[in-house]
């Protein structure tokens, strides 16, 4: 399946080539268990192209600073919602991007794997057509659905087929995950008390090594070198290691992305220090949804909450004189 | 006295106690699925299965150490003056790291040749670093990524250690480096190690084998100058990365600072602060000129420093441990050794 795809997948950049700058994609990274961005300038390129479910990055992050050259570029249905947010905020030209869509059928969680392994070196992974992955170390063989060893967006995806594209590669697929579990994770969380709460991101943080990772590998987070992470003008932060700072930073970055966020998770994903990011933004998504009822990056017609400005909100109670 | 000894595994707590007493203890702590270097206490998680996500750089070189503090004070008898209180912060404890490994150390003798040896002690790091002493775990398998072996490291290499312990079964074989390591011999639960030196021999010995080489050793003279300085070469080989600090300050070898004065009303700290090439600010100038203003450019002097200036400046000796960190945690898995083999196949 992944392999007819990844021939069909090709054919279709080999077309997409002649009429763009550059065409992004994924090829196999440096060992068998990561794939690494690809990027396509000529056709010898092509044949280094793979399409299987160690594909995770969110390669639209790539597209707000080549907003002025023309890029194809390959989406998951969870990416292409970074797109259609994006075109919302006016960070890429339509005109200027192929989208080439892969309707999805999850990816994996490269941490899970090494846990399930034991975090041996691993020689090779193979994904079947059942949906299946067997990974193989030096001490042996284990295979798992590979539902149980993607990652928690995966679990709960509702867009598996790309939302915007210009080529779909293979038939869509439906989701078949409830709607309602989308933030289930969140709803436990809040179980806690705040004291509870207060020292789960206490510790959480405090393993925060400030390099900013999860914002350059968010799509989002369009400040970049301008961050008040690192300004000294305006001087709103220091470049102290404490607490107060590490958690200053993540409320701000969480914030920035307050009904902007499309929860594709990269910030959580790329992580050196393993730390849960993405319950954040999730937890302000949940409360946009519930406020303005809207969900970033589903529909073009759409225009984010904190674009525009309503005198009376549906759901909020201003103080009336 | 025996030259080596040997420590049972269930002894372990009892030495890193009897360490504490006059040390501050680090060692890698379990979180989660994260390891990092915590202050030794029993109850903590100490783990040795793998190396830690974050080398214990910090232990000797903070990543934000206040220099001093400084506060602004009017004078009674004419308010107009104000006058500047400094106060300096070295009182530093004797610290111990334990279970570091080969290629995090190597990290300190590439910070010793800059902070010590050449430029005249830089004090906040020399006083550190003679009151620290190191405890070296020899790697008993390589993690993905790791390529120590190519830059003429290893697995058990001894280099900046005051003790190499290597794992058995049963226990750690300890093998003094220096005087510190030496006086370790005697610590409680210590036992003669040398029936068990040729055990260790063989497990550093298959280590040693099981790491991968992606290209035989280098030099930086083998590196090729003229692709080095071609621009395409760069953004061919790194359009993908996203310009994060996460190699460099993963990075046991990467000793980059910045200093800022972070004050308020009229009392403040000199502190100084890993910087990153990676960032964008690293080399923006006062003028708002920036000298490195694209990503390529700035991946293209982390490697030029590692590999090339630094080679340059101290007798051929590579910046680079090879513990693999900035490939294994990189968000889009850029592979520098992949990167250097390209700089090193002929032109």
């Amino acid at each position: 399946m992944y392999k007819v795809k990844a021939d069909k997948l090709k054919e279709v950049v080999t077309n997409v080539l002649n009429d763009v700058d550059l065409v992004i994609g994924y090829k196999q990274g440096f060992d068998a268990v990561h794939a690494t961005p690809h990027f396509i300038t000529s056709a010898d390129q092509i044949d280094g192209l793979v399409w299987n479910p160690l594909c995770v990055h969110n390669l639209t992050t790539y597209l707000p600073a080549l907003k002025m050259k023309k890029i194809g570029v390959i989406v998951k249905g969870c990416d292409s919602r970074t797109i259609v947010q994006f075109i919302q905020e006016g960070l890429v030209t339509r005109e200027n991007l192929v989208i080439i869509g892969i309707p999805c059928t999850g990816v994996i969680s490269v941490n899970k794997v090494l846990k399930e392994t034991s975090r041996e070196l691993l020689e090779e992974i193979v994904f079947d057509d059942s949906g299946n992955v067997t990974a193989v170390t030096g001490k042996g063989r284990k295979t798992l659905p590979l539902a149980e060893l993607s990652p928690d967006k995966c679990r709960t995806c509702q867009y598996p087929t790309p939302l915007v594209y210009d080529h779909l590669v293979g038939d869509p697929v439906k989701s078949d995950k409830v709607p309602e579990g989308v933030y289930a994770d969140i709803k436990e969380f809040e179980g806690k008390t705040l004291e509870e709460r207060m020292k789960y991101w206490e510790q959480e943080f405090d393993r925060c090594i400030r390099c900013y990772a999860c914002r350059n590998a968010c799509p989002m987070c369009i400040c970049q070198d301008n961050c008040i992470a690192e300004s000294r003008d305006p001087h709103w932060m220091t470049q102290k290691m404490t607490l107060t700072e590490k958690f200053m930073f993540h409320m701000i970055h969480a914030l920035h992305l307050a009904g902007r966020c499309v929860e594709c998770g990269e910030c959580e994903r790329v992580c050196p220090m393993g730390i849960p990011v993405n319950k954040l933004k999730k937890k302000i998504n949940q409360e946009m949804k519930e406020l303005f009822d809207y969900e970033p990056g589903v529909s073009l017609d759409d225009k984010p909450p904190m674009f525009m400005f309503n005198v009376d909100e549906l759901k909020i109670k201003e103080h009336k004189i | 006295m025996a030259e080596t000894g040997f420590l049972p595994k269930d002894k372990i707590n009892g030495f890193l106690e009897a360490l504490g007493k006059d040390s501050l203890v680090y060692m890698p702590v379990l979180e989660g699925d994260t390891i990092i270097f915590r202050p030794f206490s029993p109850e903590k998680n100490l783990c040795l299965d793998r190396p830690a996500n974050s080398p214990p750089k910090s232990v000797i070189f903070p990543q934000s150490d206040v220099l001093f503090s400084y506060r602004y004070e009017k004078e009674t008898d004419d308010p107009k003056k104000v006058s500047v209180k400094i106060e300096s912060h070295t009182d530093y404890p004797k610290a111990v790291i334990f279970g570091c490994r080969p290629c995090d150390v190597m990290g300190f003798t590439v910070y010793d040749r800059v902070y010590i040896e050449a430029n005249g002690p830089d004090t906040y790091y020399k006083e550190r670093r003679d009151k620290t002493a190191i405890i070296t775990l020899s790697c008993p398998v390589p993690s993905a990524g790791c390529f120590c072996t190519a830059l003429g490291g290893g697995p058990a290499n001894r280099e900046g250690s005051d003790v190499l312990m290597t794992g058995l079964e049963k226990g750690f074989f300890f093998e003094p480096v220096s005087e510190k390591g030496k006086a370790m011999l005697s610590a409680p639960g210590m036992e003669d190690g040398a029936r068990y030196m040729q055990e260790a021999q063989n497990k550093q010995q298959d280590a040693y084998n099981a790491v991968k080489k992606p290209f035989p050793s280098v030099s930086h003279t083998e590196l090729s100058r003229k692709r080095f300085d071609l621009n395409e070469f760069w953004q061919q080989a790194v359009s993908k990365c996203v310009s994060c600090g996460a190699c460099t300050f993963l990075c046991p070898t990467c000793y980059c600072f910045n200093f800022t004065d972070e004050q308020t009303l009229e009392s403040g700290e000199r502190i100084r602060s890993w910087d990153a090439c990676m960032f964008y600010h690293f080399t923006l100038e006062t003028s708002g000129h920036n000298p490195r203003p694209t990503r390529f450019e700035r991946y293209r002097n982390r490697v030029g420093h590692k590999f090339l200036f630094y080679p340059e400046k101290y007798n051929g000796v590579i910046a680079c441990s090879g513990c693999g960190r900035c490939i294994r945690y990189c968000p889009v898995s850029v592979d520098i050794s992949e990167i250097v083999s390209q700089l090193r196949s002929p032109e």
